[in-house]
């Protein structure tokens, strides 16, 4: 059975190699193109859908009905059906025929949540009406405008950290009649980061090396400056429990002493997490630490992110973070 | 996908139509019962947003399917075929949730709509069938995701569905006319109109006929090569009745053709050609009295013994003949002696009164012929012409000559041939079609079933057969013209400028019956004529339709390539490809791998001092904001750059070799 399916994958990738030479048209699709990508009769494929396929038998026997009753109005009926059957296919071809993907944009987003892709498309000087795409088993309808650019928003769950590209996506329409569909690939050279899952609830900051590993920062007692609401991620003891039952919700005394030259979240430190575990506590303190403005520092081995503030830093550490390798086998 | 409320009831509005077309054809019962259906289906999904439950569905389904078994016997063939399209239409509809139901349930609306015109092919109901589609195909275009944002969708849908109609039209056209026609049927047999339509039968009996005088539909249309014969001759022999079993008289069926009668004609033939509607019954009309069979003769024609023609089959659909027929003759001279006896038998004991009344105006008279007009005397004297004649018993000629004295042609053809035959003269009545409608426009003779007649012939010594029509006796009007301007004919229906314009509106109806209607397998062959192909077979209408089809599709498809030459051309790309071109004009070689800086540094060596250098720098410098720096730049600076780069002005070739 093996050799024979040996045989078989070997002859496949022969056809493969074989189309790839002789049929450019039909397989230089699966390489990835620049934006912007214009759709034209070179790269729109055509099928009759089901319903295109049950429609003919349909018109077959209607006309043979009506020419076996000799009924001249009931052939004329069938044929003028059938002509507008095909003439939706033209129709058809001219929704898709012109369309050009000008661009696409993602959101920032985290391994296991959704990715919202941003597709903004072209119709040129016509209306273009049923239009669907598939991305990465995720579907959407719209329509294009003439004369303006159309955004097409699509959310795709994100489901691995580093780089993912959408691949071929299928911009398709069984506009007007739905017996024909249309379809044509894109293959936008696109590579979106995503980031690395969140852990949902970390343990508090690791605090100073000074003080000793895995202890949140300690705000040192009356530097604090005044009280803010409590954030996910703040150490228990900084909640200020009075003034929050007075207040109705939690709030956290907010201390100089967080401002700490020295908060470094380090891969090395986590050595008793499994790989994946160390990549998703270390991007939960950065957004943790981000979100309370602290300055601090991503330590990845023998790279060193920081000391640093700010959404760019957040960027840099979460990009570090996303792109680190798999763990060995 | 759900539909939305708008989509289904779209959808339901086509159903309806479709369904609508069927009206009058279709049971009463179903044609209350379907609409019905579908209106409470429109009802139940407003409030439940479901499928009608599968329990509630099947039940359904099967009564539908009983009640058409025992409506019409069967399930198959055009009647029942085109009720059970109607009532799964309206089960498919209580089903229908996704898009995927709708689309079954338009294509099958389609389906209904060509089945309604399978049972009756009339212009107008072809017309509003085929304008149907339409709606139909915008239905399906609404069935389409994210609509169109435009404030009237629906306008936009069936402009899409016009224009897929109008567009497809040369090409539903060209199928039309070159699709090979069947010369016989693949199933069944054509008929199937037996009970919907009237016409003449092989027998008659006083009253008969009531329906179909007062069928305005077309029987046959005539058009005549020479001379047209004065209204007083347009009578169209149809069948002969020798039989009379006191209530009713019966055609004789096929008789010898051996012992024709003879035909001696008195005056030149009359050349003509008939154009029959379908009448489901076998018999050809034809000018009194055909001379043969017709010219162009159908194989299966036959003339009778009487000069009647008839078919083997029955007439499902329009047939088209010639004949030359005499209307000056002199018809069987002689008379054999089985053909006298039967000419001459009477039911015993059936209108003793009629009987006595012959007799004694045998005594009176001196010749047959004296005796005949004694009878149309009696009928001009005291008879009136009427359609509404009353109800006649056992004594059917009795009470109608002595009591009623009212009645129209099939009472005065009976009660004159029962008076002859009494009298011991050889007498028959014969049925067809008397008048009919001169066209001037159309020049053509329209003869409606309601111009369906009786008459009578009498056997004379040295005459042979004498046509005697006893009705014009009572109301000359009636021969002159028609059946409806006579006495109290239907008038009251319709008034008489009402008749006219439905005379001239025949016109029309004509030319669709001739021109679509009658379309067959024989005119098909000849449309290739002007090509030069007298008889086309069907291989060549096959080789004409497929390259006729795929022309169309070939213009077709240039025309929707034509605007796909377009190729995505960048702005700032091609503004800098001119500016390239520009610099290897004036002598600066450009290499393929070289970015826009190493270029410029190049350009500056190049140049040397030259004017024109600081301003390469900074149109450079722009390219490169524009293409690095900007993600997406605006199309006014793009403009802007693309503008100087035109009105850049660099030395010549010589330049560099000074």
């Amino acid at each position: 059975m093996s050799v024979l399916g040996g045989l078989a994958s070997s002859l496949w990738l022969r056809i493969l190699a074989i189309a790839e030479r002789r049929l450019p048209a039909l397989t230089r699709l699966r390489q990835p193109e620049s934006l912007p990508i214009l759709l034209n009769r070179r790269r729109i494929y055509v099928l009759p859908s089901m319903f295109g396929i049950g429609m003919a038998t349909l018109l077959v026997i209607m006309q043979l009905g009506a020419l076996n009753y000799s009924n001249n109005p009931a052939l004329l009926l069938t044929c003028m059906l059938a002509a507008a059957t095909w003439m939706s296919l033209f129709a058809g071809f001219r929704t898709l025929s012109g369309l050009a993907l000008k661009g696409v944009t993602a959101s920032e987003c985290h391994a296991g949540g959704m990715m919202q892709l941003e597709f903004r498309f072209e119709g040129g000087e016509r209306m273009r009406s049923g239009l669907r795409l598939n991305c990465a088993d995720v579907s959407t309808a719209f329509c294009a405008p003439a004369h303006a650019e159309q955004r097409v928003l699509m959310a795709i769950p994100a489901q691995k950290r580093g780089w993912w590209r959408p691949g071929r996506i299928r911009a398709w329409t069984d506009y007007p009649l739905g017996m024909f569909v249309l379809w044509s690939w894109l293959n936008p050279d696109l590579a979106f980061l995503i980031y690395p899952q969140v852990e949902p609830s970390p343990p508090p900051l690791p605090g100073n090396p000074s003080h000793g590993q895995g202890v949140p920062a300690p705000g040192r007692e009356g530097d604090y400056a005044g009280l803010r609401d409590y954030r996910s991620g703040d150490p228990q003891r900084q909640v200020a429990w009075k003034a929050s039952a007075r207040h109705g919700s939690l709030l956290v005394r907010e201390t100089e002493g967080q401002v700490d030259e020295n908060l470094c979240l380090s891969w090395n430190a986590l050595a008793h997490l499994d790989h994946e575990h160390r990549i998703r506590r270390l991007a939960a303190w950065v957004l943790v630490a981000d979100a309370a403005q602290l300055t601090y520092t991503l330590e990845l081995g023998n790279a060193q992110i920081g000391p640093a503030s700010g959404t760019a830093h957040r960027h840099a550490c979460l990009r570090a973070l996303a792109l680190i390798p798999d763990a060995p086998e | 996908m759900r539909l939305s409320d708008r989509q289904f009831l779209l959808v339901t509005a086509t159903a309806l139509l479709a369904v609508a077309t069927h009206f009058g054809q279709l049971p009463a019962w179903l044609a209350m019962c379907v609409p019905t259906l579908i209106l409470l289906r429109v009802a139940h999904r407003r409030r439940t947003q479901r499928k009608v439950a599968l329990w509630l569905r099947v039940p359904l389904l099967f009564t539908l399917l009983a009640a058409i078994v025992m409506q019409f016997g069967n399930v198959f063939g055009r009647e029942p075929g085109s009720a059970l399209a109607c009532a799964m239409l309206a089960m498919k509809l209580l089903e229908t949730e996704s898009v995927r139901d709708a689309r079954a349930a338009l294509g099958f609306s389609a389906f209904v709509l060509m089945s309604a015109l399978l049972n009756s092919q009339g212009l107008g109901i072809t017309f509003a069938v085929c304008a149907s589609l339409v709606p139909l195909l915008a239905a399906l275009v609404a069935l389409q995701p994210a609509a169109t944002p435009t404030p009237h969708v629906w306008r936009s849908e069936l402009k899409t569905a016009g224009a897929l109609f109008g567009l497809g039209l040369p090409l539903a056209l060209a199928a039309f006319l070159f699709v090979p026609r069947l010369g016989a049927p693949l199933w069944g047999s054509p008929g199937g109109f037996q009970d919907a339509r009237t016409g003449l039968n092989d027998q008659m009996s006083p009253g008969s006929m009531t329906d179909l005088l007062i069928d305005d539909s077309p029987a046959l249309r005539v058009t005549f090569a020479g001379a047209v014969p004065t209204p007083d001759t347009r009578y169209f022999r149809t069948l002969v009745m020798w039989d009379f079993d006191g209530a009713s008289w019966l055609s004789s069926g096929w008789r010898r053709p051996g012992s024709a009668e003879t035909l001696r004609t008195l005056a030149e033939p009359i050349d003509y050609e008939i154009t029959l509607e379908p009448s489901m019954r076998p018999w050809l009309p034809a000018l009194d009295v055909p001379l043969d069979v017709p010219l162009d003769a159908p194989a299966d024609a036959r003339m009778d013994s009487t000069h009647t023609l008839a078919a083997r089959k029955q007439m499902g659909e329009l047939r088209q003949y010639r004949l030359q027929s005499a209307t000056s003759y002199r018809l069987g001279e002689t008379l054999d002696e089985r053909d006298r006896a039967r000419a001459l038998r009477l039911p015993a004991e059936f209108n003793p009164q009629t009987l006595a009344l012959a007799e004694k105006w045998r005594e009176e008279s001196d010749s047959d012929l004296a005796i005949s007009r004694k009878a149309l005397e009696l009928f001009n004297a005291s008879f009136h012409y009427t359609l509404a004649a009353p109800l006649l018993g056992r004594h059917s000629v009795d009470e109608f000559l002595f009591d009623t004295r009212a009645g129209f042609c099939e009472h005065f053809s009976s009660a004159y041939v029962v008076l002859m035959r009494a009298a011991g003269i050889p007498a028959r009545v014969v049925t067809g079609y008397q008048g009919g409608w001169w066209s001037t426009t159309g020049e053509y003779l329209l003869v409606r079933q309601s111009d369906a007649h009786a008459w009578a012939e009498i056997w004379l010594q040295d005459r042979g057969w004498v046509r005697v029509d006893p009705t014009s006796a009572v109301d000359p009007v009636r021969v002159e013209f028609n059946a409806a301007s006579g006495g109290a004919g239907p008038d009251w229906m319709y008034g008489n400028w009402m008749r006219n314009l439905r005379n001239q509106l025949d016109l029309v109806n004509r030319m669709w019956t001739q021109m679509v209607v009658g379309f067959n397998a024989a005119r098909q062959a000849n449309v290739l004529q002007p090509l030069g192909i007298s008889k086309a077979t069907r291989s060549q209408l096959l080789l004409i339709l497929s390259s006729g089809i795929a022309l169309i599709l070939l213009l077709a498809t240039a025309w929707v390539l034509r605007g796909d030459k377009r190729r995505w051309v960048d702005a700032l790309d091609a503004a800098w490809r001119q500016l390239l071109v520009k610099l290897e004009r004036s002598g600066l070689g450009l290499q393929p791998a070289e970015g826009p800086q190493t270029l410029l540094s190049r350009a500056k060596q190049h140049l040397r001092d030259h004017p024109v250098q600081p301003r390469l720098k900074l149109l450079v410098e722009c390219y490169v904001r524009l293409r690095y720096a900007t993600a997406e730049p605006a199309p006014q600076d793009i403009r802007a750059f693309a503008n100087q780069v035109r009105a850049l002005r660099l030395p010549g070739r010589g330049f560099g070799k000074r």
